[in-house]
Parts: structure tokens; sequence; C-alpha cells
């Protein structure tokens, strides 16, 4: 049976959470992401779930713990965001290493410094290359539907590797929407019972994990997260798709908002999709073919299919909330300029670097964005390729 | 040494059986060695204990050799050698 309730993006992750029963949660609390651990420790306090809860005294803690659960062969999460998130930087490449299916909600933020508590997505992107699967959400359903879903992708026996689910700090941990939620029973049947490919504690088959991994082993360890990577792409379709056959959402890599007729496009992450998908109506209502693509899975990075969405278009404006200090644009821009390279027809590519810190991005903005599009998109020249929107 | 396998092979997860050091001679770095006092050792057995490799060998109650093909030198047993007022087990350089 499904429930509608209206819950903050943060609630809508403890519910979940509660409803995945993990064995072990070790956490640390961090703005905006606190409540998520907070919630689920209530959860713990009375009883509604069999978690044993790790209250640790930091992130890097936090996810050494959850590493070691998990290793144990516990179904394990923690929670986190941007400075938190750093903080965990030296053990994420240890649990992809490790193959353990570790899910973690990541609440967007950006990190410091100067010290700020509001969204941006370079806490996050920072975290890319770390053999971490990352699914972004642009809504709070969206951020509760991932969260069950990254369970079964992780835990999948092709993928075996952790996954982190994104909301955008504030702007969707604590707003509040309306959801539909599962029964505890549905979900419980939907996740199944935690695989444990990895027994720590299993004493009539000792195991030594982690060993000293040198020249002669190494690259082949890691050949083996490249291809876990890859093959987690047809799982996520699988899943994405199996999800709406059950519960009447279906996802992919990514979204795709009045793009396959366009001529021009957005493409974006998380919450900034439902601004820029008004304002693309009213643009619409005027007769602009103008579309948007909304990125869900940022890893594995879903090349070839951004690439076919996109190559018909004039031109594309990638509006990303990170700089990568790499002195050519953001992180995203280059990946999608990277995908289309091999493509015989494609747009011409902008780079908007904007919303860092916070920062609000209006709706006069994303107006400004369009017009520039479709100018750039009839005279087939970029002006500037990187740019700064909404800085003074 | 079992043939090296690739990676579609291996084992995931840099997961091991437990145990495979006893196939390589892991005290081959070793500087110092401990050199084992039999006259003055008492076998309190602290050292074979403590030892993180399962150098000090004991049979009956005793400690009868320490394999050097195992001990790193950590000089661990050393340490923890209770007797007074010169220890039973002493590090000495390798050279
Ligand atoms: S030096 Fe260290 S490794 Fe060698 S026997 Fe003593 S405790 Fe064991
Ligand atoms: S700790 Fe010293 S006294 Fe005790 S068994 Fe070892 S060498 Fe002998």
């Amino acid at each position: 049976m499904v429930q509608v309730v209206a819950k903050t993006g943060n609630e809508a992750m403890a519910e979940a959470m509660r409803q995945i029963n993990p064995d072990v949660v070790a956490a640390y609390p961090i703005t905006p992401a606190t409540e998520i651990v907070m919630i689920f420790s209530q959860f713990v306090a009375d009883g509604l779930v069999d978690t044993v809860y790790v209250p640790v005294e930091s992130e890097h803690s936090a996810m050494s713990a959850t590493i070691a659960a998990s290793a144990a062969g516990a179904r394990a999460m923690t929670g986190t965001s941007s400075q938190g998130l750093a903080l965990m930087y030296e053990m994420l490449p240890i649990a992809s290493a490790l193959r353990l299916p570790i899910v973690m909600p990541e609440v967007n933020r950006a990190l410091s410094g100067p010290i700020n508590i509001h969204n941006d997505h370079s806490d996050t992107f920072a975290a890319r290359d770390f053999g971490w699967i990352q699914i972004f959400s642009e809504n709070s359903q969206e951020a509760y539907d991932n969260m069950l879903q990254a369970v079964k992708i992780a835990e999948h026996p092709k993928v075996k590797l952790p996954a982190m689910v994104t909301t955008d700090g504030f702007i969707i941990s604590h707003c509040l929407e309306k959801i539909e939620i599962l029964d505890d029973g549905t979900v419980k049947e939907y996740i199944g019972k935690f695989p444990a490919y990895t027994k720590l504690l299993d004493t009539s088959n000792p195991i030594t994990l982690g060993a000293l991994d040198l020249q002669n082993y190494y690259f082949e360890h890691k050949r083996q997260v490249a291809e876990a990577m890859k093959t987690s792409k047809d799982i996520i379709l699988e899943i994405g798709k199996d999800f709406g056959k059950k519960f009447g959402r279906e996802y992919g890599f990514f979204e795709k908002y009045k793009l396959d007729d366009a001529e021009m496009a957005i493409v974006c992450l998380g919450s900034f999709a439902g601004s820029a998908k008004a304002v693309i109506d009213e643009y619409r209502e005027k007769g602009v073919k103008i579309g948007l693509l909304k990125i869900r899975v940022y890893r594995p990075f879903p090349d070839e299919e951004i690439a076919a969405a996109l190559e018909h278009l004039k031109a594309v404006a990638v509006v990303e909330k990170c700089d990568g200090f790499a002195a050519k644009g953001g992180p995203l821009y280059d990946e999608i300029k990277s995908c289309l390279y091999d493509k015989k027809q494609r747009p011409l590519v902008i780079d908007y670097i904007t919303g860092l810190g916070g920062r609000e991005i209006t709706h006069s903005q994303i107006i400004e964005i369009f017009d520039e599009l479709k100018h750039t998109a009839s005279s087939g020249k970029i002006k500037e390729a990187v740019q700064y929107k909404g800085v003074r | 040494m079992a043939q090296e396998l690739g990676w579609k092979e291996l084992p995931e997860g840099d997961a091991l059986k437990a145990g495979t050091a006893a196939d390589f001679h892991t005290g081959d770095w070793r500087s110092k060695r401990p050199i084992k006092d039999d006259k003055t050792c008492i076998n309190c057995l602290f050292c074979y204990i403590y030892c993180p490799d399962s150098a000090v060998k004991v049979k009956d109650g005793k400690v009868i050799e320490i394999d050097y093909n195992y001990c790193k030198g950590c000089g661990i047993c050393e340490n923890v050698c209770p007797v007074k007022p010169v220890k039973a087990i002493k590090m000495v350089s390798e050279r």
C-alpha cells in the first residue's frame, strides 16, 4: 500500500533507511545532512529498527566503521555532507576496492573554505573518482526512490560497489514536499536479504582483507572495479525499469524533458532541474524549441547515452554548481564536451558555473542563459565558452 | 608461489584466504635480530604471546627457537621480556 506523506528530503532519506533496516549505521552529524542520521537514531532508540547504531567521533571513523561492518557481513550505512564527505575521502576508495555495497545518503553542500553550509556540488564531484556509484536526486521523492534502488544496485552480484545518493542541501534536504512512501513490507521484500559477499567474522572460513597489494596485484584489483562500474550501467537501467514496473516511477541514467524535438538544451543535475523545467515551459509556449537533460547517474558516467541524447542539438548549456579550478570550466562541462567529441554532428557547448555556496539561481538568470543559447544556436558561434552566472 | 592471476580470475575485493604470509619469508628485511639467553630465560612466554609474526616457537611450555624467516626484528619480544636487570632476549644489529 502506498502512503502519501509530507516529507523533507532528509526525512524521506531517513524513512528509506528505516525501511531498509540496515544492520549497522555509523554516523557523525553535519549540516545539512544531520537530520538524516538524527532521525534514524531516534528510530533506533524507539526500537523501530534492528540496527546497531555507532555514534563515532568523526566522518573518517563513520566511514571506517561502516566499511568494517560491511566487511564483517552486515548491511551497513552512513550519511554525510561536504566537509564530512571530504573527511571520508581517504576511506572511500577502500570501500570500493574491498567491493563493499555500502549505501550512503550525501547532501550536496559547498566545500570550505570559506566556510559555508549551503548547496553546491563541489563535495560530491570531488569524490567522483573513488569507485562509488553516484546518484543525484531532483526532489524528495527521487531521493526516497533512489535510496531503495541504490541498495539493489550496490548489492547486485555483478556490481558489489558502494553507492551514494545525493540531494541538494536545504533546497531538497529541508524543504517539505508531498511524496509517496511504500509500505514497510513491500520495501523489505523489494530489497531482500543482504547478500554478504564478504564475511570477515566467519571464523570457519578465515580471510585476510585489505592485504598489501603491490605492483603485482593492485592493477588487477583496480581493473575489476573499473569493470564493475561498467557493468553497473546495465544493472542501474534494469533496476530503474523494474522499479517503474513495480511502483510506477521509472528511472534511467537521466531524465529527458522536452528534449527529443528540441534545438537547444540545458544539462544539469539535482534540484536546479525543477526551476529550469518551469522556464522551459514558458519558452515552449512561445514556440522556442528548448529542452533539458537532467543527469541522475553521474558515476558511472553514461557518456554514450548522453551523447546520443544531445547530438541532434544546435547548442547546449551545461549548468553546474561546481568549479573544478582547472582554468577550463567545470567538471561536468568537461565530460559533456568529451562525450560529444566522437559525434560527427555535435552541439556548441557553453559552461555556466553557478550557484556556488548556495547562491540563488534566479528566473531572470535562467532567461539570460536561454537567450544566449538561442543566439548561439542561430549564429553558430559561442561568445564566451565558460561563464560565471550570478557572481558579482 | 602460485601463478599470478589476471583480473578475471582473481578473487574480487582484495580478499585472500587467511595465513598466506606463511608462503613468504617475511623476515628478510630485518635490521635487528632478537637473541635469547637460554640461561636467564624463565619461559614466561611473554615474547611468544606478543610476537606479531608468530616467530617465537614454543614446545612443551618452553621457547625453543626464533624463526628468523618470519621475525621482522620489531623488538617487541625484548620490550616485554620481564627478566631483570638484563633482559633474557636482546636485539642485536644484523651487522
Ligand atoms: S623481534 Fe618482533 S618479530 Fe622478531 S621475534 Fe621479536 S617480537 Fe617476534
Ligand atoms: S619474555 Fe623473556 S623470559 Fe619470557 S619467555 Fe621470552 S625470553 Fe624468556
